[in-house]
């Protein structure tokens, strides 16, 4: 009879720690774009990787840098090649938390801005990031939106004279991704 | 048998707890390997006259235009070969990342060419490893010069040229790339009886980067001995690519004329010995005439 409290102990301790709230999601999407007069260009990364501790708001991101898909195959290569240099720099993380976390509650459905802050890592750079985000909770899972803006410059990235107008020196990016409960 | 008990319970309390502090969430998610394929092993599909193991991207266009001008040894008198000049102009379509169709029209011999490259390896890293990347190349070649003797029996079928090549070569890292091309030429006709109508050789290229933008490449493609008249030599090639953006320019020195396969490993005259070296450039510019689809 002890014995089996004791393993009923065993797995509630077990429930409490799987059940801490944590959500994740291994397809989150990523994309930016550079809009110049000159040329639009887009790129999209449907595999990033991201994990929202609600207990503490704890929030961590990370993309491969490869990952990204772009229209034209060229710029592809001189993404990864001459830019982000992706060899060297696989991936970039964003390792922050959700100051008001709180406001979300997953057991109802609906929508709430929150504020995201943490540390940026590009290229080898790490940079403060602030920004808004609009989290809806839809039959359990959190679906989270933001857009952001990073300047191409903080982050060690150096665009040669004949193509500074093709390139903008202030890249928009979005992330759009549902996370679910992680077991 | 309680204690035991009352340690696990404590243990396994003690573990949970640790692993709710655990400070990196993503490691939660365990490592997805994924695979990784190599690019920009070389700046464009050509090394300097060898096909490099690079394939034009699905959907691309890539424009050339390749100049060989006269030969140093010219001299003064013809300012040290840039009074003359053989052009090719050609056309390279990606139909897949993998798949290369190229036509051209080279002034050497007024030669027509055409070339279908498939990518069968591509070097990887992570969940599929792949040491090396091998592609298949083949090309055929008319030359379109008037006859010789026009009074006597002509073929068609003897303006024909066809070549086969292996190109096997590795990125071994961000600064250096190196392959090899063994490969046979096919003539049909020939001159005399003591040269052979199919040639092997061996090609050997590489690239070193040296910065970004700029590289420094080589290639020599060495000739089996007793297929070919005595007056041919092995092509040596060596020069620069500059990339900017849409443009590839390759600046180079070689002593063969033509830029076409047949050409520049079978009727290789000139010798680097006796200043017998062309100095010539390659210009690439790519279009996309197929965009990837994003949602």
């Amino acid at each position: 009879m002890k014995y089996s409290i004791y393993i009923l102990i065993l797995l509630l301790s077990h429930v409490t720690m799987v059940s801490g709230q944590k959500y994740f999601t291994k397809t989150g999407h990523v994309s930016f774009y550079s809009d110049t007069p000159l040329e639009k260009i887009e790129a999209q990364n449907k595999s990033s990787n991201c994990v929202l501790d609600l207990a503490t708001g704890k929030l961590e991101f990370a993309v491969l840098i490869k990952g990204f898909q772009f229209e034209k195959a060229l710029m592809q290569e001189h993404f990864n090649e001459n830019y982000l240099e992706s060899n060297k720099f696989p991936k970039a993380t964003f390792k922050g938390q959700i100051d008001n976390y709180t406001k979300i509650d997953v057991t109802k459905n609906g929508k709430s801005t929150v504020k995201v802050s943490g540390d940026l890592t590009l290229h080898g750079v790490t940079k403060k990031l602030n920004t808004d985000a609009v989290v809806e909770i839809k039959a359990g899972k959190i679906d989270a939106d933001a857009t952001f803006n990073i300047l191409v410059a903080d982050y060690n990235i150096s665009i040669p004279s004949l193509v500074k107008d093709q390139i903008a020196k202030s890249v928009k990016v979005k992330v759009d991704a549902t996370l679910e409960v992680l077991k | 048998m309680r204690n035991v008990s009352f340690f696990t319970l404590l243990f396994t309390l003690f573990f949970s707890f640790s692993y709710g502090q655990n400070d990196d969430l993503l490691s939660l998610l365990g490592d997805d390997e994924t695979t990784d394929y190599t690019n920009a092993s070389f700046k464009t599909n050509r090394v300097i006259n060898l096909h490099s193991l690079e394939s034009t991207a699905g959907g691309v266009l890539d424009f050339k235009i390749g100049h060989r001008f006269g030969t140093l040894n010219g001299g003064f008198y013809e300012l040290f070969g840039l009074d003359n000049a053989n052009i090719r102009i050609g056309f390279d379509y990606g139909l897949s990342d993998v798949i290369t169709i190229g036509v051209g029209r080279g002034s050497f011999e007024k030669t027509y060419d055409g070339f279908i490259k498939y990518k069968f390896l591509r070097q990887s890293t992570g969940k599929r490893k792949m040491p090396f990347t091998a592609a298949l190349l083949l090309t055929s070649a008319v030359q379109t010069l008037k006859w010789a003797n026009p009074e006597r029996e002509n073929y068609f079928s003897s303006r024909m040229y066809y070549t086969s090549q292996l190109i096997i070569g590795r990125k071994f890292s961000e600064s250096f790339s190196l392959q090899l091309s063994p490969t046979m030429v096919h003539r049909n006709l020939i001159k005399t009886n003591a040269e052979k109508n199919d040639v092997y050789a061996l090609g050997a290229a590489g690239r070193i980067k040296l910065s970004k933008r700029l590289a420094l490449n080589a290639e020599y493609i060495y000739l089996l001995p007793d297929q070919v008249a005595d007056n041919i030599t092995n092509s040596l090639s060596i020069g620069f690519d500059i990339e900017t953006g849409g443009h590839v320019f390759q600046l180079h020195f070689t002593n063969s004329t033509s830029m076409i396969e047949k050409g520049f490993i079978t009727e290789t005259t000139n010798s680097w010995d006796n200043g017998g070296i062309h100095f010539g450039f390659n210009v690439s510019r790519v279009f996309t005439v197929k965009r990837k689809k994003l949602e």
